[in-house]
């Protein structure tokens, strides 16, 4: 059955808000920097499959990866990583989310920060798309777990 | 070096952001898609305050520089709408709720040590490759 509630369990505005402002930082600073979108999609699909600046490119990620390790090295509590224990679900995900990505050129970040903040029609188009979309999935998949 | 310097820094904060905003907790976010369910709109939080301070950032640095610098790829020579951006988010999104991840946060969750992680970075590549493939040989 399809009820709204909201999970005051789990809602945390004031970290949610915290990353988000870092978020909106890094990007700006990536455009300052680069005159680039940092749309990581983009970003680490260019580092894969293109010769342009890789260097850049590999930085990113980088950073991407190591400031989460120091992060979770210094924080007491453990970060919580909860995922679907399926190896199908998560090849399949994985392969929808590089493929469709890479189809429309941007991500969450690509389409749903940068482009947005550009106030980009497709960008806009696009965020709509997925977050419809995405949720449609989850709640196809509560509904037939339910059922 | 500077600039390499400010690009690896930016790739820090960008990932410090993703995992104190708990975007690299799949459950997280599916919770988050879960609208019509018990729904947990953090994230609404995170894409918000984020573009809040790109939005100014970006006008203020597009206004100091010469038009043709800014030739970036969202918004270089694409028609208005069309069929790939569509299909693309479409698809983007229903593997987004299958699991969880978008690109970014299962980037960064590779510090984990998880192998869910690396399976999904794994096939996420293999999509990037063969729609890329398919793009160019269009």
């Amino acid at each position: 059955m399809i009820s709204a509630n909201i999970d005051y369990l789990n809602f945390s505005p004031t970290n949610a808000t915290l990353g988000g402002l870092l978020i909106g930082i890094a990007v700006s600073l990536f455009f300052f920097t680069t005159n680039r979108n940092a749309g990581v999609s983009g970003i680490l699909s260019d580092l894969i499959l293109s010769k342009s600046a890789r260097i850049q490119n590999f930085l990113f990620i980088l950073g991407l990866v190591l400031a989460p390790l120091v992060y979770t090295a210094i924080m007491a509590d453990p970060v919580k990583y909860v995922i679907t224990p399926s190896f199908s679900l998560i090849v399949l995900g994985g392969f929808l989310v590089g493929f469709g990505t890479k189809l429309s050129n941007g991500c969450t970040s690509g389409h749903g920060v940068c482009g947005i903040s550009r106030f980009s029609i497709r960008s806009i188009l696009a965020t709509c798309i997925f977050l419809a979309s995405g949720i449609l999935t989850v709640t196809l998949m509560d509904w037939f777990v339910d059922a | 070096m500077r600039n390499l310097a400010l690009v690896f820094i930016s790739g820090s904060i960008f990932g410090l952001g993703l995992v104190i905003s708990e975007m690299t907790n799949p459950e997280k976010v599916r919770s988050f898609l879960r609208v019509f369910g018990n729904w947990d709109p953090s994230l609404l939080f995170v894409m918000f305050s984020a573009i809040v301070v790109s939005a100014p950032m970006f006008w203020i640095l597009e206004k100091g520089r010469p038009k043709k610098q800014l030739g970036l790829a969202i918004n270089s020579n694409q028609k208005f709408l069309d069929g790939q951006l569509m299909m693309g988010a479409g698809l983007f999104g229903i593997g987004w709720g299958l699991v969880g991840f978008c690109p970014g946060p299962a980037v960064s969750s590779l510090s984990f040590g998880q192998v869910t992680s690396v399976i999904f970075m794994v096939a996420m590549i293999g999509g990037f490759t063969i729609s890329d493939y398919l793009k160019s040989s269009r």
